[in-house]
């Protein structure tokens, strides 16, 4: 006994979510620029600590670029899933007919898009600076591409789960970095053999591996947390 | 039993010997309460007897101990998407974003259920008397008129079942009014609604009942 219903299918509905957050994200853009910002100037400060010597700098520009953008992913995670849940949006849409998963997912998709994406355009700027030659630039993006989409789901769902902590930053990173720290040796290995001009397939396979498998899996984890976060 | 009451397991909405525990604190003993089409069920009591938890157990938010909840007489636990279909729920939270406006945020709040037009939303806001808001952020808005926007996208869902928490929060004496106008109209098109208010919606409506709640 299927009743009629006019409820949006799966698409138009993540185009809701996605074009719901991208607004959002328009309206307090200086907000959302600063992970990108906190990137950028973690990424300079190193040449001014350390030696501006490029060929010194050379030997630590992948693990630099990378820990920085690890890090600045971590700072983001903290406003993905608790605005929602503070102004009764998430309650909504856990009552909502529509699976909780697919909408999450496209609300960390929405998340990468401001979050993630902007670094990996930076990051050919900010590697030069790093003494990373065009040659690697292609493998550089691409390790950025995959990695920080994996970080934005792998921490969307510590962001779920410690949604009903008061403060939970803290947390939230105890629990999130372990999971990517992969993340960050696959990455930056891949840059490193980018720029030495070796076979790059190998970690760039990796990473994706870890992508897919965190897509698959990540955002039934996140709605059952969601779930249990919006209960209190 | 007036012979207006729906013969046994007809019930649209059943709870049947709620249970909640909060910590410590057993805040529901054993709650049951039937509700049919077209009835307003209004839950009373004290600060802190448990009126809200009730509502979020009965919208499926908050897991109970024990006891079940019957959606046309299928469990919400076993049929939940189609019970969500038929219920929608304004909590004490209003769910607008403060940075988009009242129809952007009616938009994408009753957008999870259906695809409503502009004019469908400017229609409902301006049944709500809040026609002026439509294109203004919900950050300028007084708490009231943004109860009222909260208020348009029940309105906008088509659903059934209400179930309103403390829907007259912050709303003025024609604004009370009006949303016992439109709980009216809701029951007399064969709507039921669940409620949690501090005073009386609809006294003295002849399908208007009290569930008092000892605390």
């Amino acid at each position: 006994m299927s009743r009629v219903t006019d409820a949006p299918g799966l698409w138009p509905l993540a185009s809701r979510v996605l074009g719901r957050e991208l607004t959002l994200a328009g309206r307090h853009w200086d907000q959302v620029a600063q992970p990108l910002l906190f990137f950028v100037i973690v990424v300079t400060l190193f040449p001014l600590a350390t030696s501006p010597d490029l060929a010194q700098l050379r030997q630590i520009a992948p693990g630099v670029v990378w820990v920085a953008a690890m890090l600045s992913s971590l700072l983001a995670l903290e406003s993905l899933f608790r605005p929602d849940v503070e102004d009764g949006t998430m309650e909504q849409w856990v009552l909502s007919e529509q699976p909780l998963a697919w909408m999450l997912l496209m609300k960390t998709a929405a998340h990468w898009l401001v979050s993630g994406l902007p670094l990996v355009i930076l990051s050919p700027l900010l590697g030069t600076g790093l003494g990373v030659p065009v040659s690697a630039w292609p493998v550089l993006m691409a390790s950025l591409a995959l990695g920080t989409a994996a970080l934005s789901v792998l921490g969307a769902i510590g962001a779920a789960l410690t949604v009903g902590v008061r403060r939970g930053n803290v947390l939230l990173a105890l629990l999130v970095l372990p999971l990517e720290v992969p993340v960050l040796i696959f990455g930056a290995r891949a840059v490193s053999l980018g720029m030495t001009g070796e076979a790059v397939a190998g970690p760039l396979n990796l990473l994706a591996a870890i992508l897919i498998l965190a897509v698959s899996l990540g955002p039934m984890a996140m709605a059952a947390a969601i779930r249990i976060g919006v209960e209190s | 039993m007036p012979a207006s009451a729906a013969p046994a397991g007809e019930a649209l909405l059943e709870a049947r010997a709620i249970e909640l525990w909060r910590g410590e604190h057993h805040l529901l003993r054993r709650v049951s309460f039937r509700l049919n089409a077209g009835e307003l069920l209004q839950v009373t009591g004290e600060n802190g007897a448990g009126k809200t938890s009730l509502l979020r157990v009965v919208c499926g938010l908050l897991p109970a101990e024990t006891g079940d909840i019957l959606w046309r007489g299928v469990s919400i636990l076993e049929g939940r998407d189609a019970y969500h279909r038929d219920v929608v729920y304004l909590a004490h939270l209003n769910a607008l974003k403060l940075d988009l406006t009242a129809d952007e945020n009616l938009k994408a709040g009753a957008g999870l259920r259906r695809d409503t037009t502009r004019s469908e939303r400017e229609a409902v806001l301006t049944a709500l008397g809040v026609a002026r808001c439509v294109d203004l952020p919900a950050r300028v808005l007084s708490a009231g008129q943004r109860r009222r926007v909260a208020f348009a996208r029940v309105l906008l869902s088509k659903a059934p079942l209400w179930i309103l928490d403390e829907p007259t929060t912050n709303l003025d004496v024609h604004g009370v009014e009006l949303i016992e106008r439109l709980i009216r109209d809701h029951l007399e098109e064969g709507g039921s609604v669940l409620t949690a208010a501090h005073h009386g919606l609809l006294a003295g409506h002849p399908r208007a009942r009290q569930l008092v709640l000892a605390g």
